[in-house]
């Protein structure tokens, strides 16, 4: 078995985004709002979502969980603010397919997101890395609907 | 003599195996203990010696099978106290145990109105069954309180047991607090409202010594993977006039007496209740499980993991951990459930991995005792016959690793 360090884990990036959330707390008024959690291990997500046309103008989340999770959130809320939703559920999916290891991803594109690589390497883990991302596929379906 | 675990551990071939590089500290065997190599030994002793068929061959061989899985059936009522063999059903597990109670038991004498009187502390296993059965049937579950130490509120009980009280479910051992809860005391009042209780000992058999008739239980369920034995294997004690008037769970071969096109009239108990061909080999793998612990002697395992547990409990206490549960040990058992404000659980269980230690972190299969904590998750280690001071100072090591990275 290859040794995995735990600094490809808890990369710098990613205890900064623990320690210091970036958009926690909840936007009022909103278009969605969705909790999710992951149910063995009690990690929670609720994410907030407002509009402008087709640009999630405003993101938010509450929750309480492992570095992770809280931090995969928190970076996540970081590059999706203000972009299209369709490209937020393209960049959501390819953050899913990077967590399968399908793709290696693009670091230009992604940016401080490819620092979740490291959780490629721990299984058990990447629900939590995840948590996030698929309850903003949810969220944006939602918010396509209304 | 006392017991020795770093003799104990000779015997467990899984500590020749290292977990990253270092010695394996194994602190979940409340979720699943290791194995013996007694265990191993007899089970692969019946494959390739006496495998066959069981209560079914007239031929020597199908003989030797039944001779060596009825064998276990009574290593497996000894242990517990039973008098009779006929009231020790095998099943996959506690949960099969559980649920062959609700489905059997329940559906007969269950119906709209009546209550379920469960605890604030029950495993999932003793929990969701019973939501089933009571939605099925229009009953009502309750659920007798804990107080702030983790301790069933007993002085409540005269609210809880009513007339209409037609089951309690409680576990003898607490999974997530260590808490050892007074199954007698509940037992006696629930009998005094007629009604009938259901002990899931799944967390307790493996570390304590308990009777059946003491305890006054009218059923009860352990596993054998959680005290040395394989997976797939359990067992439902249930008293015999209950048994005996209790309908079939499933239905299939072997729980059968006669049987024509339309209908069929049942076997004898246990039989009734062991439809299809059982898990031969791993109810003789519980049976020398059985034989194992009886060796070491309950009473030796039960101060051996008190010692430990109370050792652990002062130096979990001394990394500023929050501890769940009573702290007496002589009310607790060997399972102890904590959080560092610093650390999430999970964050901790793989840091702490890296250094060859096993914790549990989550909710444990009790979420609404995690509720009642107040808590998403905590970490748990859980301590066995094989465990050392040594592992324990590992532990302490590692999670004061683990509070330097989130520092």
């Amino acid at each position: 078995m290859v040794r995995v360090s735990l600094e490809e884990l808890y990369k710098e990036v990613i205890l900064d985004h623990y320690r210091a959330p970036r958009n926690k707390g909840r936007v009022d008024p909103h278009d969605v709002a969705l909790e999710r959690n992951n149910p063995l291990c009690g990690d929670e997500i609720e994410l907030f979502l407002k509009f402008d046309g087709g640009n999630v103008e405003g993101i938010g989340f509450e929750g309480k969980g492992c570095s992770i999770s809280q931090a995969s959130a928190s970076m996540m809320t970081e590059k999706v603010k203000g972009m299209d939703a369709k490209e937020a559920a393209a960049l959501a999916e390819t953050i899913k397919a990077m967590m399968a290891g399908q793709t290696e991803g693009d670091p230009d594109e992604l940016e401080d997101l490819v620092s979740l690589k490291g959780v490629v390497k721990y299984p058990v883990r990447i629900k939590c890395a995840l948590l996030g991302w698929n309850t903003l596929l949810e969220a944006l379906e939602d918010g396509a609907r209304t | 003599m006392s017991l020795n675990p770093e003799v104990i551990r000779k015997d467990f071939p899984i500590f020749e195996t290292q977990a990253h590089g270092k010695r394996l500290v194994y602190l979940d065997s409340a979720a699943t203990s290791q194995k013996p190599r007694q265990v191993v030994d007899r089970i692969v002793h019946f494959y390739e010696t006496e495998n066959a068929n069981v209560h079914r061959g007239v031929y020597e061989l199908g003989e030797k099978a039944t001779a060596a899985y009825e064998e276990a059936r009574r290593a497996c009522a000894r242990f517990i106290g039973a008098k009779s063999t006929r009231s020790i059903v095998f099943t996959r597990g506690t949960t099969e145990a559980i649920n062959l109670v609700r489905f059997s038991w329940g559906r007969a004498n269950v119906g709209e109105g009546d209550e379920i009187l469960l605890t604030e502390m029950e495993h999932h296993s003793n929990l969701i069954p019973w939501q089933l059965l009571a939605q099925e049937k229009g009953a009502t579950l309750r659920h007798l309180p804990i107080d702030d130490e983790g301790k069933l509120r007993v002085d409540l009980l005269g609210d809880y047991i009513t007339d209409k009280t037609k089951l309690v479910g409680m576990n003898l051992m607490s999974n997530v607090l260590g808490t050892i809860n007074p199954v007698r005391q509940v037992a006696d009042a629930a009998h005094s409202a007629g009604a009938v209780i259901l002990v899931d000992a799944a967390q307790a058999a493996p570390h304590l010594s308990f009777d059946v008739n003491e305890l006054d239980a009218d059923f009860l369920g352990y596993s054998a993977h959680k005290m040395c034995g394989p997976t797939g294997a359990g067992v439902l004690y249930g008293r015999e006039n209950l048994l005996d008037e209790m309908p079939p769970f499933h239905g299939g071969g072997e729980m059968i007496r006669e049987v024509w096109a339309d209908r069929a009239t049942w076997n004898e108990i246990p039989y009734k209740f062991e439809a299809g061909t059982p898990n031969i080999a791993q109810a003789v793998g519980m049976g020398a499980a059985v034989k194992y612990l009886e060796a070491l002697g309950m009473e030796e395992v039960r101060k051996h993991e008190m010692e430990l547990t109370g050792y652990a409990i002062e130096r979990i206490a001394s990394t500023g951990a929050t501890i769940y549960g009573p702290k007496d040990v002589s009310e607790r058992g060997g399972v102890v459930s904590f959080n560092l404000d610093e650390v999430h659980p999970h964050d901790m269980a793989t840091i702490v991995d890296q250094e060859g230690v096993c914790i549990r972190a989550g909710h444990h299969c009790a979420q609404p005792l995690m509720r009642r904590l107040d808590v998403p998750a905590t970490a748990r280690a859980s301590f066995y016959i094989y465990n050392t001071q040594e592992d324990v100072d590992v532990l302490i090591d590692a999670l004061e690793k683990s509070k330097g990275w989130f520092a």
